[in-house]
Parts: structure tokens; C-alpha cells; sequence
């Protein structure tokens, strides 16, 4: 396990893409003559982005690699639009069908997608960094556009009419002048076709939607509200057992003696000793607990570095990996020497980032099936196809025997990236003969899973008095490179990430390290404002072009009235803004401290993402945002020493609760005249520097260090 | 043989009075709606109704709910329609992955047993001890107040 983990896992690996190996024009066909009759679109972007080479293709009809989306409809007039992206919480499920319904003029009710199922969607590289919104809701745009088409088509051969007499609309073709009009299920009928397109099909713009663009309800809400929706924990399989692994007492031990004859001797447990790995497979959740309990296993400990050292140990370990290799050159623009030469007022600051867990509600949960040498694995995981090859390997089988399907999930939040509970789950169900669930606990997913890196932040720069900043100097070491490189107009710059060695198992969390560089730099930009004695937002402007960016910090200290803000002893305002992939955030926060302890009392975000497909779907991620980016900033923080998690429990690991949440108003700039970017990642950067800033203004103590307050008040630190 | 009243039903129990009453309802019932989260009475995904009072079912064992009136989420709709709560979060998109849902509205169901117009202290108080990690902590408040508002107008 250790050895897959390190070999598959680093931290913002997804941002690498691969070609496809292979095009196979006979596996297309015959692959959707599986998915049974009627007109099916699909969309080829052999030579675009997102595809990984598969393994073998052998077996059951495979999906065909090079097409990114198909949607298919039937006599019945329902579209079933197959994407290999995954819902969890994000909304997807009903804004790809927005965009189906908007183009294809046919109701959100005709519309259903098939997600994350390895054996029926198109290969996909993974659900994350916000890629969704821009890159599959247009693409799926662009396969609902051929079909209408294709449609016209289809009525102007069966009325023999001019095409330009058609018009689409509520699922049928209309030919006005005749009052006459046929359904896509009649036009289609028994026929089975096939229409591969290429991706240069025009698209509705933004300010021609009709369904896009306004606030449509959570298609399947009512699932959810039922209790009825069922996510992976909840499936069950005829003759299906329980699984439990045997977990090491410390991160990085490995297995000295092992005793597993009484667990085995129990009736109907399975007992798997494979190499580290030991787990069990019982007929009841406790019956596995208990057979696990009656294992007697030594581990050998190795000493590891611990979290009061942590930030010490980051800058002085370089990244294994990096030995022997030429590490990145820095970003560098202008002269640093000369611009720190020329600034009147001069800074130099520290800040630091704690490692934290993602906390999906649902633990990682997998569902194991072998059926001859064939598995089907049902898992919670953001990266369906990239875990398949992850189970292929360790199975040593060809991906084309695995088959991954992704339930719609109890979130993520980019921690749910790889298959560690499928592959267990696969391998006690491979002993035992049976499906097996395995659901881990909170504790394992506190310990077992990964982290946000922990990082720290070096910043030094120089201003003029008349509020220009002159040198910009930015050290990032493991925290992530994410938005590391500032949109101030800043002329003498250099920056530089600097990959560490991680004691602790880390990886990608919703917006990644432009957290804390947001954090880092727009703290520090407060801090040069004060300095100079400048307003923080009039300081910004000083030092910003960037239109975009301008907007939305307009857009916000407008709504919230920053220019009519009162500070006070124990009553602070701070404002903070900036972009990560490809939208634009800016944040005021206010906050008041009694008594040393710290409440975030309001806080307003403008959001600016181009065009808005989802107004309250958005709203409801800028929300979500701002909550959870409060635990981050003010009290989560991992507690771990020589290898142990110290606070692997909800009760020693404190969440944003009710109480914590502040009154919160959003200001959505939608720019209809901008292509659709992503948005349930950017709006948690800005958070932390305005409510950090906040804090400042309130009690003049400028905290640097995530969380700021881990104990809840700013005087007991 | 040991029995328990779920959603109006008599079910007979046989097995460790010991274990969990969230592992009997999800494992041996197919009771799925209520969810593990924190096996420690934390989170409250795992909130059941037991005689019309809120209880963690994660740390509540079996023992303890024998010859109660046992209420899970599936047993709140009636004839194919909702209760107030449930119609309340739909209209208010107090969601996002649904998995904190029906630990939340069977919590605000009990709040709105003991209190039909709560003000919002106490619908904060009360609501505590639920987490929901994709932060729809306002919208589930509004869910509470629209309502107890139908509730009350219902009654009319």
C-alpha cells in the first residue's frame, strides 16, 4: 500500500494530460449499439485535453477514448447525456442538464445523465479544479447542438420543407407555417444512428439562453430529502459481508508479526494477510469488528517529524523527489535589488499554513463485486477512470476488466482523488469470494486519507510612499504553487515555490494552495496598506490594472459599505480579493472580538465567473465557500506527532458549525459576454486575508499563521 | 423476542441489543437514509426521531429504543407527500451533496416538535450539534423559518 500510495499520489499531479494512445473507429460503433437504439451525438476531441492512455481493451465493449461527451435520444423523446464527471454536491447533475436542455430546446424533465461509470461514460480525468463549468458544459453544448441539427435535418427530409421553416423548441421540431410539429422521438423512431461530431459546432451565447442562466431546483432533491438517494455506503448486494482493515498504530509502520488464527478460526469471517495489508470480511459490521479485534499484529515504527517542528522541517527538507533533479526556476521579473533599493518602507513576513482534512460528511466508502475475473467497484471517488487503472494495477489486470461506477457522492471537496478503500474492498472480496463493502470510519479517514499541505510563506517587498509596491520577493515552501504569481502590476518581482518532504500524506483541496497564497499575499498587502496609512482597497487600486479583478473588489465594498465602515476597539473590517482558475473574488469581512474571542459577524463576496449558468446553484458554492474556508482560517488544524494523528475525531477536530456562520451576501458579476468559468473552488481563497485583515483592525495583532485562532480567541495564543 | 416501533411498524429484533440502532436501521433494515459520519454523536447524520425527541442513533443502542416510537427519514412522508421541513429545504436548495439532510431535518423536525416558532437563537442552539461540511448552514436556518411559518398556516 505504501509504496502504491507514494507512486500514485502527488500533490496537483491532475494538471498533467496525456494524448490517447489508441482511436478505434470499430470499438465506437459498437459500443453504443450497446447503449441501445436511437440518435446518439458524440463529440470528438481527439486532438484536445483530458485523456490518459487506458490499458488493455479486451472484454465487454469499452468506452471509445477519444470522445469526450455523447448524449443519446430515444423514440421515447428522452435524452440520456453520459458524462464521465462525478456529482458530489457541486450541483452538476442539474447544471450539465441546463445546458443539454438550453440547446437541445427540450425540457429539463426529458433530460438524464448517466455520471462517473467507467463502462458507460466517456473517459474523463477527474472531477476537479473547476473544470466542469467551462470545459463539459460546453462541450456537451456543443454534442445537444449537433443533435438539434441533425433533427432539422431529419424534418426537412420527412416534410420535404425549406430548413429555414423549422424552428426547436419544448422537445420538438416546429414547422409554424404548416402548425405542424414532430417530436425527436417520432423523427428518430426505430432507427439507430450514430453521428460523430467534431468540436467546431456553434453554440447559444450567453445572453440567448433560456434555461441556462436562471436558477433551476436540484433535480433530484427530492431523493435527498427522502433519505432515499443512495451513496455508495448505502449499497447493498445479495450475499454481500462487511469489510474491516487493521490499521498500523502510526502513519509509515510497517508490519513486524502478525497472528491471525483465532479471527480466522471465527465462523464466517474471511482473514486476508497480503504483504502489509490485513483485513477482514464478515457477514455483520460487528461480526468484522470483532474478528479484527481478535488479530495480534507488531509493527515496526519509524520516528517522523511532528507538528511543532513542522514549519522548521518544510523549509529545511527539499522534496525527496526533487533530489538530483534541477528544481523549477523562479518566477522573476525586473531587478528585486533595485526595487527594494527604491522603496521607502520596507517588509519582510512569515506566514504559516497548518495541514487540514477535507471532512467529506461521508467517509470513503467502496463496494466490491468480482464476478469471474471481471470487478465492479462502486466508490466515492473524484477521479472514476484514473481509480480504475489504480485497481487494474494492483490487480495486475487490464483495465478493461474493471468497471468503476461513482454514486452520487457525500462530498469531496478534491479529497476523495484516489481508490485506497476500492482497492481494499477489492481485495477482501477477491478472498472471500462474495461482495464486500468496506466503509471507513471517521478516524481512518481522519488518518488514512490526505491532507491540505502545511507550508510556509516567506514575503519580503518594498513600497514607495505614494502607495506603489517596488519589490515583490515570494517564497512558498510545500504549501502549492496554485495562484502563487500576484495580478498587482508589480515591476521588480521573483517567486518561487519550493517543493518539501511531507511527513504527512497530502494532496489537493477545493482551490489547493491558492488558499494560502491568497492568505500570505493579501495579509500582506493589508499590512503595506496600514503601513503607508492608505485605505487597503484604495491601495489595491494603486497597484491593480486588472479590470476583472477591480470589479468584483468595486462590486463587494459597495454591498458592503466599505468606504462607511467604523472601526472600533473589538469591531474590524478587512477586505481581500484575487483570482484563481479563471474567476474572480473579493471579499469584505467584518468582525467583532469580546474578550479576545473572535466572531466573523458578516461577510459580503462578489464572484465573478463569466457568464452565470446556475445564479442560485452559484450562490449556494459561494456560501458553502465561506463556511468551510472559516474553519481553515480561524480554528482546523491536523495535531499529529511521530507519525500519529492526534485529533482524528469530530470531537477534538472542530468544523464551521451554525454558530460560526456569519450573515453572508453575495453579488454575482455575471458577464454574459465571457465564456462560463469555474466557481465552487475560488470564492475560498479570499476569505481568511479578510477576515484576517478584520482581525487586525479590530485588536491591531496580525495574526499570520492558519488557523488564526485554534484556540477561538486571539489573546490565548 | 425484543421489538421495536419504526416508522409505525413492529419489528422484530434479533440480534446484539448492544450494537448501534444506526448499524441495526442501515445493515439489517435497509433503513439507509440515516448516516454514519462520526460514529460519535458529533455530526448528526445519524439523527432519528425516538418518542418524538432527536437522538444520535450512532451511540444509541439497540437496548435503548426497545418499546420506543422509532422515526427515521422514511418514515416522515405520507401518501406520497412531504412533510413542511422536506418541501422547506427543496424550495430553499438547503443542499448540496445531501448527505447531513436527513440528519438535519429530522434534528429541525424536533426542534419544531418542542417549539412550532422557533426564534432564530434557538434554532441555532438546537441545530449545533448537526454538521453540514458544505457550509448550507443559512439555508438550512430558512428552511426552518419557511417552515415553521407552513406549519403554523396549515393550522389555520
Amino acid at each position: 500500500m505504501k509504496e502504491m500510495n507514494d507512486a500514485i499520489f502527488e500533490p496537483e499531479r491532475y494538471e498533467l494530460f496525456a494524448a490517447p494512445r489508441y482511436l478505434f473507429e470499430m470499438d465506437r460503433r459498437e459500443f453504443f449499439k450497446s447503449l441501445g437504439g436511437g440518435l446518439v451525438i458524440a463529440l470528438i476531441i481527439k486532438d484536445s485535453i483530458a485523456q490518459e492512455s487506458g490499458g488493455g481493451r479486451a472484454g465487454r465493449p469499452q468506452a471509445p477514448q477519444e470522445i469526450s461527451a455523447w448524449l443519446r435520444i430515444a423514440k421515447d423523446n428522452t435524452v440520456t447525456v453520459y458524462t464521465g464527471k462525478v456529482e458530489f454536491g457541486q450541483n452538476i447533475r442539474t447544471s450539465l442538464a441546463q445546458a443539454v436542455s438550453d440547446e437541445l430546446r427540450t425540457p429539463m424533465s426529458n433530460i438524464q445523465l448517466v455520471m462517473g461509470d467507467t463502462d458507460l461514460t466517456p473517459f474523463d480525468v477527474g472531477t476537479f479544479g473547476s473544470l466542469t463549468t467551462p470545459v463539459m458544459s460546453e462541450q456537451l453544448r456543443k454534442a445537444s447542438a449537433a443533435a438539434r441539427e441533425f433533427l432539422i435535418d431529419l424534418a426537412v427530409e420527412a416534410m420535404k420543407a425549406d430548413r429555414a421553416s423549422f424552428t426547436v423548441a419544448d422537445g420538438k421540431i416546429i414547422h409554424t407555417a404548416a402548425n405542424r410539429s414532430l417530436t425527436f422521438g417520432h423523427l428518430i423512431g426505430d432507427q439507430m444512428i450514430t453521428k460523430a461530431i467534431a468540436t467546431n459546432v456553434a453554440t447559444t451565447p450567453a445572453d440567448r439562453w433560456t434555461v441556462a442562466g436562471r436558477s433551476a431546483p436540484k433535480v433530484d432533491g427530492r431523493a435527498f430529502v427522502t433519505g432515499k438517494h443512495k451513496y455508495t455506503s448505502d449499497l447493498k448486494l445479495e450475499g454481500m459481508l462487511y469489510g474491516k482493515v487493521l490499521r498500523p498504530p502510526a502513519l509509515g509502520a510497517t508490519l513486524a508479526t502478525c497472528d491471525v488464527k483465532e479471527a480466522q478460526s471465527a465462523s464466517g469471517v474471511t482473514v486476508v494477510r497480503d504483504g502489509d495489508f490485513i483485513g477482514v470480511a464478515a457477514t455483520a459490521p460487528h461480526t468484522a469488528e470483532r474478528a479484527l479485534a481478535l488479530i495480534r499484529a507488531e509493527w515496526k515504527l519509524t520516528p517522523q517529524p511532528s507538528r511543532k517542528e513542522i514549519f522548521d522541517y518544510l523549509k529545511k527538507h527539499p522534496a525527496k523527489s526533487m533530489e538530483g533533479r534541477r528544481p523549477a526556476e523562479p518566477f522573476k521579473k525586473g531587478n528585486l535589488e533595485e526595487g527594494l533599493a527604491a522603496a521607502d518602507k520596507k517588509l519582510e513576513a512569515s506566514y504559516t499554513i497548518n495541514y487540514i482534512a477535507h471532512v467529506p460528511l461521508e467517509p470513503r466508502a467502496a463496494l466490491a463485486h468480482w464476478q469471474g475475473d471481471k470487478l465492479t467497484v462502486w466508490t466515492a471517488t473524484q477521479r472514476p477512470f484514473g481509480v480504475r487503472s489504480e485497481i487494474a494495477q494492483a490487480f495486475r489486470i487490464p483495465d478493461s476488466q474493471v468497471r468503476v461506477i461513482v454514486p452520487d457522492t457525500g462530498s469531496g471537496y478534491g479529497g476523495k482523488h484516489t481508490g485506497e478503500t476500492a482497492i481494499e474492498a477489492a481485495r477482501l472480496a477477491r478472498a472471500a469470494g462474495k461482495p464486500v463493502k468496506l466503509v471507513w470510519t471517521r478516524e481512518e479517514e481522519f488518518t488514512w486519507a490526505y491532507f491540505r499541505p502545511a507550508g510556509v510563506i516567506d514575503i519580503a517587498s518594498g513600497v514607495s510612499r505614494d502607495g506603489m509596491i517596488t519589490a515583490w520577493e515570494f517564497h512558498n515552501y510545500n504549501a502549492g504553487a496554485s495562484a502563487i504569481r500576484p495580478l498587482y502590476d508589480i515591476t521588480n518581482q521573483k517567486i518561487e515555490f519550493h517543493a518539501s518532504d511531507s511527513p504527512l500524506r497530502q494532496g489537493s483541496y477545493r482551490a489547493l494552495a491558492a488558499t494560502a497564497n491568497h492568505f500570505a499575499r493579501e495579509m500582506h498587502i493589508d499590512e503595506l496598506s496600514r503601513a503607508l496609512g492608505l485605505d487597503p482597497l484604495e491601495f489595491r487600486y494603486r497597484n491593480l490594472k486588472d479590470a476583472r479583478l477591480r470589479a468584483v473588489l468595486a462590486a463587494a465594498a459597495e454591498t458592503f459599505g466599505w468606504a462607511k465602515r467604523k472601526s472600533s476597539q473589538g469591531r474590524g473590517f478587512g477586505i481581500a480579493g484575487g483570482m484563481e482558475k479563471g474567476s474572480y473574488v473579493a471579499m469584505c469581512a467584518e468582525v467583532a472580538v469580546s474578550s479576545g474571542r473572535v466572531k466573523v459577524v458578516r461577510v459580503t463576496a462578489a464572484f465573478e465567473c463569466g457568464a452565470v449558468v446556475n445564479p442560485d446553484g452559484l450562490k449556494n458554492q459561494i456560501e458553502g465557500s465561506i463556511v468551510m474556508g472559516l474553519g481553515g482560517a480561524l480554528f482546523e488544524a491536523i495535531d499529529f506527532e511521530n507519525g500519529k494523528i492526534l485529533n482524528p475525531r469530530l470531537s477534538r477536530y472542530r468544523v464551521p458549525r451554525f454558530s460560526d456562520t456569519p450573515a453572508i451576501e453575495t453579488v454575482l458579476v455575471d458577464r454574459k459576454d465571457l465564456p462560463s468559468s469555474g466557481a465552487g473552488e475560488t470564492p475560498i481563497v479570499a476569505l481568511a486575508p479578510a477576515v484576517g485583515s478584520a482581525i487586525f483592525d479590530a485588536t491591531g495583532i496580525r495574526l499570520r499563521s492558519l488557523p488564526m485562532v485554534p484556540n477561538g480567541s486571539v489573546s490565548s495564543r | 423476542m425484543p421489538q421495536l416501533d419504526i416508522n409505525g411498524k413492529t419489528v422484530a429484533v434479533e440480534t446484539d441489543l448492544d450494537r448501534s440502532l444506526l448499524s441495526l436501521l442501515r445493515d439489517d433494515l435497509d433503513l439507509t437514509g440515516s448516516k454514519y459520519g462520526c460514529g460519535e454523536g458529533q455530526c448528526g447524520a445519524c439523527t432519528v426521531l425516538i418518542d418524538e425527541k432527536s437522538a444520535r442513533s450512532c451511540i444509541t443502542p439497540v437496548r435503548a429504543a426497545l418499546g420506543k416510537k422509532i422515526t427515521t427519514i422514511e418514515g416522515l412522508e405520507k401518501s406520497g407527500r412531504l412533510h413542511p421541513l422536506q418541501e422547506a429545504f427543496l424550495e430553499t436548495e438547503a443542499l448540496q451533496c445531501g448527505y447531513c439532510t436527513s440528519g438535519m431535518i429530522m434534528s429541525g423536525i424536533s426542534l419544531l416538535r418542542k417549539n412550532p416558532n422557533p426564534p432564530r437563537e434557538e434554532i441555532l442552539r438546537q441545530m449545533e450539534g448537526n454538521v453540514c461540511r458544505c457550509g448550507d448552514y443559512l439555508r438550512i436556518v430558512a428552511a426552518l423559518e419557511k417552515a415553521a411559518r407552513a406549519i403554523k398556516e396549515a393550522r389555520k
